[in-house]
């Protein structure tokens, strides 16, 4: 987990509003003005989907955006593909304003610069689990005999190897969620979009198929957009954790970041009921320094969670530890900072909200 | 004098009413009865009549009589029938030589042919070997007492109409599912077709064409019986699942490989659903087609009626019980092979 400021754009999301209703254009300068959803819909009907949305997607990282049911996060996807039209701003893929592709420009970005997860698969039950994940290639127009290896490549990388014969209905939501993802694979797309897609499974299996989509992302470094309503499977997946509400972003940033600082009562809120030691890690909560301290009561990784510092310390809270990364000393941790770290944060008093409120 | 004179001397309309002729108008039923009974039309409260076309016309000669409406429409229709048969004749042309191509067929290829080819279409569908033994007995059984060829007539001409049924009817269900403006049009259209009682269809075609031409009945099965395969197949592409057609969408797909890929695979079952209701109603049809001059069973349940040859009519109703069986179960048992294949 590299700082993402080197890394290079993929996707802007720039001034992006979303209004549902008759006729959004007529209450847009409102909603410019900063009128609110719950206004919106009594005064004029409509409904705000995305209210002046900047986000950027960095290339090789997950990208999590995070909110409650309705906070917009399906509409925010679906933009980056056009399956939803905005009101008003822009997407620029590479630098290229995907608003303004025609028809047949858009349907080559769907085809070959975007793959979509969907969080009820939507796979297609009339065709086999190898027509499924070959579904991409099939749509290029690759005949079955061309993409058969490919799609099998990636069935088995999914760890569905000899399944491809079977129809979609034969297996379980998990393994169809597999299915899902190969599909998304073999489309060989940069870019992946996975709307809640391991939301309708079962909690041990959404556990497999996170570290499924992380041991992936290791190897093929894909620009992945996930939308997650779960906190816990946010922080684990996420280098850019983005939190909407009501159509807006409340707060984006490095998950340590904003879990050390969050900068609206929402988040709080949103964060409170998580375990801190298991997904807070060393380098959020040490001392940066190269000296040395004294009794040094042994070395910890920079990326350590709390968690595992706590049962090294085995419950001594005098200890200190040097913080060493790639073999260097790069901090100090004393435990007594890492338990005040554990203490549930108040919004932070000269926290600012990122976006229009 | 009659009831209704003041509503037009209340209107100062006397002198059309004069001028309109006594003369001219042929006398109404009621004016007919007063005449010959020589009694005045009564004016009691209790027997006033309603103020009906002819009433009116009592107290105004100038009115027109209820049967000039229908005499009206009559006329109407048979002025623009010599120009809609103009268009419609060669349109409907070759509905005409189907029919007469597949009697013509049915008939003079042997039955040694005919019935093995029968039972291995059924073997082909419905992969049932249940379902062949009963079809083999029961065409058997219509052959043995020598109503093979009755019935042969009836299946060809279902044959014939339900194919056409289908040829229009699905692309028709195609563009209602694809735009609400369409949709909003046919429905009447529909509904107007499922409503009507079928007697009622063959009296404008009995003017258009001769009673002797088959594309008469076969319009006819055809209009009673396109209904269900539009309907269904409007409704099974609109059922598609949402998250389906999105996920179609999100791999770039076209309109077309939309349609052909998902849309029709995944609306075939109600589709399916359709064709078989559509061979039930042109089964129903047939028979009543038989009527005018259509062949097949229908004309012995016919004469059984109009002859009262009691055997012969329960003989002739129980092959087309035969029929419908056959074809219900044929179509059923290819629909539950699409849904095992889709659904498990
Ligand atoms: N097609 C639509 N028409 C009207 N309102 C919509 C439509 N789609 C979404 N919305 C509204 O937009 C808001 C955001 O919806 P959505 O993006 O689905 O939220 P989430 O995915 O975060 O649960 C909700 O208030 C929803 O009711
Ligand atoms: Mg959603």
């Amino acid at each position: 987990m590299s700082s993402s400021s080197e890394k290079q754009t993929k996707i802007a999301i720039r001034n992006l509003y979303k209004i549902f209703g008759a006729d959004p254009e007529s209450v847009l300068e409102d909603v410019k003005a900063g009128m609110s959803k719950d206004d919106l819909m009594e005064q004029h009907r409509h409904v705000l989907g995305l209210n002046n949305i900047n986000v950027d997607i960095k290339q090789g990282d997950i990208t999590v955006m995070m909110g409650l049911s309705g906070s917009g996060k399906s509409t925010l996807i679906r933009h980056l593909n056009r399956l939803i039209e905005p009101t008003a701003g822009e997407v620029e893929l590479d630098g290229v304003n995907i608003v303004d592709l025609n028809e047949k420009e858009l349907r080559r970005l769907r085809r070959e610069e975007m793959s979509m997860v969907f969080q009820h698969f939507a796979l297609l039950p009339h065709r086999t689990v190898l027509e499924n994940a070959g579904m991409a290639l099939d749509v290029r127009g690759v005949p079955k005999s061309e993409f058969e290896s490919e799609a099998n490549k990636w069935l088995d990388r999914v760890g569905l190897q000899g399944l491809g014969e079977q129809y979609p209905h034969q297996l379980s939501g998990g393994m169809q969620q597999r299915v899902g993802i190969a599909r998304a694979l073999t489309s060989n797309s940069p870019v992946m979009l996975m709307d809640e897609a391991f939301s309708a499974l079962d909690p041990l299996i959404r556990t497999d198929m996170q570290d499924l989509l992380l041991d992936l992302q290791e190897e093929l470094k894909k620009t992945v957009v996930f939308i997650s309503h779960d906190l816990d499977e946010a922080l684990k997946l996420a280098d850019h954790l983005v939190i909407l509400k009501d159509g807006y972003v409340v707060q984006q940033g490095e998950p340590q970041e904003i879990l050390m600082r969050p900068n609206d009562p929402y988040i709080v809120d949103f964060i409170s009921d998580i375990n801190r030691a298991r997904v807070l890690r060393v380098r959020s909560v040490m001392e940066k320094t190269q000296d040395i301290p004294e009794n040094v009561a042994g070395e910890i990784d920079y990326d350590d969670t709390l968690e595992s510092v706590i049962a090294l310390s085995a419950g001594e809270t005098g200890l200190t530890f040097v913080v060493t990364r790639h073999g260097a000393q790069v901090g100090v941790l004393k435990m007594t900072d890492l338990v005040k770290a554990l203490v549930p944060t108040a919004a932070a008093q000269d926290g600012m909200r990122s976006s229009a409120a | 004098m009659a009831t209704y004179d003041f509503v037009f001397r209340a209107l100062g309309l006397e002198d059309w009413c004069e001028a309109g002729g006594e003369s001219s108008a042929p006398m109404s039923m009621d004016a007919l009865v007063s005449q010959t009974t020589g009694e005045e039309a009564s004016t009691s409260i209790w027997e006033l009549p309603f103020p009906s076309m002819d009433a009116l016309n009592q107290a105004c000669p100038a009115f027109p009589q209820s049967r000039n409406v229908t005499l009206g429409l009559e006329n109407g229709f048979l002025a623009v029938k010599d120009s809609m048969s103009v268009v419609l004749d060669p349109i409907t042309q070759p509905l005409s030589w189907l029919l007469e191509g597949a009697l013509y067929g049915i008939l003079t290829t042997p039955w040694w042919i005919i019935i093995p080819l029968l039972l291995a279409i059924v073997w082909f569908i419905s992969k049932s070997w249940k379902l062949l033994a009963f079809v083999a007995l029961s065409i058997g059984g219509l052959a043995f007492i020598d109503y093979y060829s009755y019935a042969m007539q009836t299946l060809a001409i279902i044959m014939v109409c339900a194919f056409l049924c289908v040829l229009f009817g699905v692309p028709i269900g195609i563009a209602m599912s694809r735009s609400d403006r369409m949709r909003a049009s046919t429905i009447p259209v529909l509904d107007m077709l499922q409503t009507l009682p079928p007697f009622v269809y063959l009296i404008p075609l009995i003017f258009l064409f001769s009673v002797t031409e088959p594309k008469l009945y076969g319009i006819a099965i055809i209009l009673y019986a396109i209904v269900p395969v539009i309907r269904l197949t409007d409704l099974g592409i609109r059922m598609v699942d949402e998250t389906v057609i999105e996920a179609a969408n999100a791999f770039g797909m076209t309109k077309r490989q939309k349609l052909y890929g998902v849309q029709i695979p995944l609306a075939l079952p109600n589709i399916m659903a359709g064709v078989n209701q559509t061979i039930m109603m042109s089964l129903a049809m047939v028979v009543i087609a038989s009527l005018v001059s259509a062949p097949g069973l229908g004309v012995l349940v016919l004469r059984g009626i109009n002859n009262l040859e009691l055997g012969v009519g329960l003989v002739s109703g129980l092959g087309i019980v035969l029929l419908a069986v056959m074809l219900d179960r044929t179509t059923k048992a290819a629909l539950d092979r699409i849904n095992a294949a889709q659904k498990g």
